[in-house]
């Protein structure tokens, strides 16, 4: 019964989330308005690390399959997807390497600064 | 086939999930991590769609959308171990600002090569800028400025399947070997798919890159419309 409450939590924060974003709409996805509250309830105490821990934990563990509907979604933009390959590719693998370089290699170099002067 | 296919309410479900843990499966009994279970599922379902004929709408409405279904949920609850090392993170809030700032910076310049480079067409060009940050709010902003949605979509897909299956090997070859840092470059670079893969290597990656996520995203739906103009 502790993972069907759990579950009733998560599902209540996620529901919270949708009507937040109904009544504010921008450009961001109801799942970081939800992010967001999430933490907020967690900080200020309102919600107990204990009462999603378990099933939020589980969630967590099966992210990857669950962006496997997704990441098949390419097969539907094919056509379009073959005018425009090369960039595509290119940002996709080069892209990706180079803002994953720049930002480890940035906030290492931030964070061992911090480090020496302590 | 693809008529088989429609009438089972559990093909999609099946199919993906499947395809996911022989994957884990296959690593098990290897003992290594030879086969990335997202990327071989994503294979493996495209490649028995397109062989079979199948629709991707047959695929999705079957099972499919049930597994989507909990990636909002999922998303959210990147907030407990966000929860758990905000001390950490506050400590070093200047490195994961700057961090992202500069990530982000990288990006849109790597488009703007690709618009100097390729002469694309404004939309198109467009269409690559949100192409770091997670699906919603890519697709979205995509939206607003004038790109092809669906090919932002196919294009953060891309970048975040790339993201999870080499991110680790690419960081170690980079040198990046503060855990801290390790997040912010996943979460900045690949978002949500490459932060299920951060918070496979440890909670103080998978913190800081669900952090990065939030960051990233924001910063670029301040900084895309302002690079969009160059079209």
């Amino acid at each position: 019964m502790k993972y069907l409450h759990e579950a009733v939590i998560i599902a209540a924060v996620t529901f919270l989330a949708e009507i937040l974003k109904f009544f504010l709409p921008l450009p961001i996805p109801a799942s970081i308005y939800g992010l967001v509250l999430l933490f907020i309830l967690l900080k200020s105490g309102v919600l107990k690390l204990e009462q999603v821990e378990h099933v939020g934990g589980l969630l967590l563990e099966c992210m990857p399959l669950l962006l496997v509907p997704a990441s098949v979604s390419f097969l539907t933009v094919l056509d379009t997807l073959q005018t425009m390959l090369l960039p595509v590719l290119i940002m996709g693998f080069v892209g990706t390497s180079v803002v994953m370089l720049v930002t480890g290699r940035v906030s290492q170099a931030l964070i061992r600064r911090r480090k020496g002067h302590e | 086939m693809s008529e088989i296919f429609a009438a089972c309410s559990c093909f999609g479900l099946f199919l993906a999930a499947g395809s996911y843990q022989l994957a884990r499966a296959i690593n098990k009994r290897s003992g290594k991590e030879i086969c990335n279970p997202l990327l071989f599922a994503t294979l493996a379902c495209g490649g028995l769609l397109l062989a079979t004929g199948t629709d991707y709408q047959v695929f999705y409405d079957n099972g499919g959308n049930i597994l989507e279904f909990f990636l909002t949920p999922a998303t959210i609850c990147l907030a407990i171990p966000l929860y758990k090392q905000f001390e950490l993170l506050r400590k070093n809030a200047g490195a994961v600002l700057a961090g992202c700032a500069a990530g982000v910076a990288a990006h849109m310049l790597g488009c703007v090569l690709m618009l100097a480079l390729f002469r694309m067409e404004g939309a198109a060009y467009i269409s690559l800028l949100p192409k770091s940050i997670t699906t919603a709010i890519g697709k979205g902003l995509s939206e607003e400025l004038g790109g092809f949605p669906a090919i932002t979509m196919a294009t953060i897909m891309l970048t975040g399947l790339f993201g999870a299956v080499a991110a680790p090997s690419l960081l170690k070859w980079f040198g990046v070997t503060e855990k801290l840092s390790q997040g912010l470059a996943i979460g900045t670079s690949s978002h949500a798919a490459g932060t299920s893969r951060a918070v496979e290597m440890g909670e103080v990656q998978g913190a800081a890159s669900s952090l990065a996520i939030v960051v990233t995203g924001l910063l670029t739906v301040l900084a895309a419309p302002i690079f969009a103009q160059l079209t």
